[in-house]
């Protein structure tokens, strides 16, 4: 038995396995998204869970046994949320000054993000557990799957467009925001963070300190007031 | 309301009574240890989204059918929602600046 083996089989039988690889494989994407300069479309995100997910895929393993490691990177989402408190409280004479802009454009914002996805999705067909799983995609994971839950969604389902969303927000809102022409780092942010959550909030955060903070305070009022028209919006959809 | 919700709403308000106590002010509380964790945990924030990723893998088989559609209903959603919120954002600013200047 060499000691290389030994250490093998201990971490082979505890999550300690999945966890080490999954920072390994975070650390080696963060090194090539800094290597390209923190290009929008070299997003760390996606190129982790291709590269975890081909290492399950080919290794056999399943994602529960997976996730019994990862889940400790998962749990930390919601402290995450609210850790977003201290930047908030750092910056909140710039958030006074943009109350009426921010509560406009979490209206508009919110309700365009769901309607426009069971839109294009029921125009196609696509069945309704899977609608009610998709609804709830530009929010925050550990809140969204809560809510597919709730109305009969798939949550491990929504985790994933949840995830897809972030990533196309995150690789889409610079190039989008300069096309439109706006340069306002706090309507920027704003979007990010209500349309792609916390992983437009972190690409936020990569760009400037002022987006990032209004990303996260989009992302968390959109988990709320998703949280409360999604009711409505489902029952006026389905019916 | 969702938990990590009403935590955010908490350590918020927990922050203000702190600054009553002078403990702490906008200026400083990027040095305390509450800041250190808060600004540490959110630089890092997309990796916390990598493990609900990966479950991609449980769904090939629904995203074989549907995927592009999915897919197709994700990048609309998305674009639209990026620039209606922006938009609505900056309009309404200026608006309000235009406002008050006369």
């Amino acid at each position: 038995m060499t000691p290389g083996f030994d250490l093998w089989v201990y971490l082979s039988s505890t999550p300690l396995l999945w966890l080490t690889v999954t920072l390994i494989v975070w650390a080696s994407a963060e090194r090539i998204a800094i290597a390209s300069g923190r290009h929008p479309a070299v997003n760390p995100v996606l190129i982790s869970i291709i590269v975890l997910g081909a290492i399950l895929i080919l290794t056999g393993t399943s994602f529960a046994t997976y996730f019994q490691g990862a889940q400790f990177v998962h749990f930390l989402l919601g402290p995450a949320i609210v850790a977003i408190a201290v930047p908030l409280y750092r910056n909140l004479d710039r958030v006074r000054e943009n109350t009426l802009p921010m509560i406009a454009a979490l209206v508009a914002g919110s309700v365009t993000a769901v309607v426009s996805a069971l839109s294009v999705a029921a125009i196609f067909g696509v069945p309704e557990p899977v609608l009610v799983s998709l609804a709830p995609k530009s929010v925050t994971a550990g809140v969204a799957m809560g809510i597919a839950e709730q109305f009969g969604g798939q949550p491990a389902l929504t985790a994933v467009l949840v995830v897809t969303t972030g990533l196309i927000g995150a690789i889409i809102v610079t190039p989008l925001m300069n096309v439109l022409g706006l340069k306002d780092y706090a309507a920027r942010g704003f979007a990010a963070g209500l349309a792609a959550h916390g992983i437009g909030t972190a690409r936020a955060f990569v760009v400037d300190e002022v987006a990032g903070t209004f990303a996260g305070i989009a992302m968390a009022l959109n988990a709320v007031l998703t949280a409360l028209i999604l009711p409505l919006i489902l029952y006026w959809f389905l019916t | 309301m969702p938990g990590p919700v009403i935590g955010l709403l908490i350590l918020f308000a927990g922050l203000f009574v702190a600054q009553n106590f002078g403990s702490i002010t906008s200026a400083s509380v990027n040095d305390t240890t509450l800041g250190r964790g808060a600004s540490g945990l959110l630089q890092h924030l997309s990796l916390l989204f990598v493990p609900a990723g990966v479950g991609v893998i449980d769904h090939l088989g629904l995203l074989s059918s549907y995927g592009p559609v999915l897919f197709l209903a994700l990048l609309v959603s998305t674009t639209l929602s990026l620039a209606v919120t922006a938009l609505v954002f900056t309009g309404i600013k200026s608006w309000q600046s235009g406002r008050n200047a006369s």
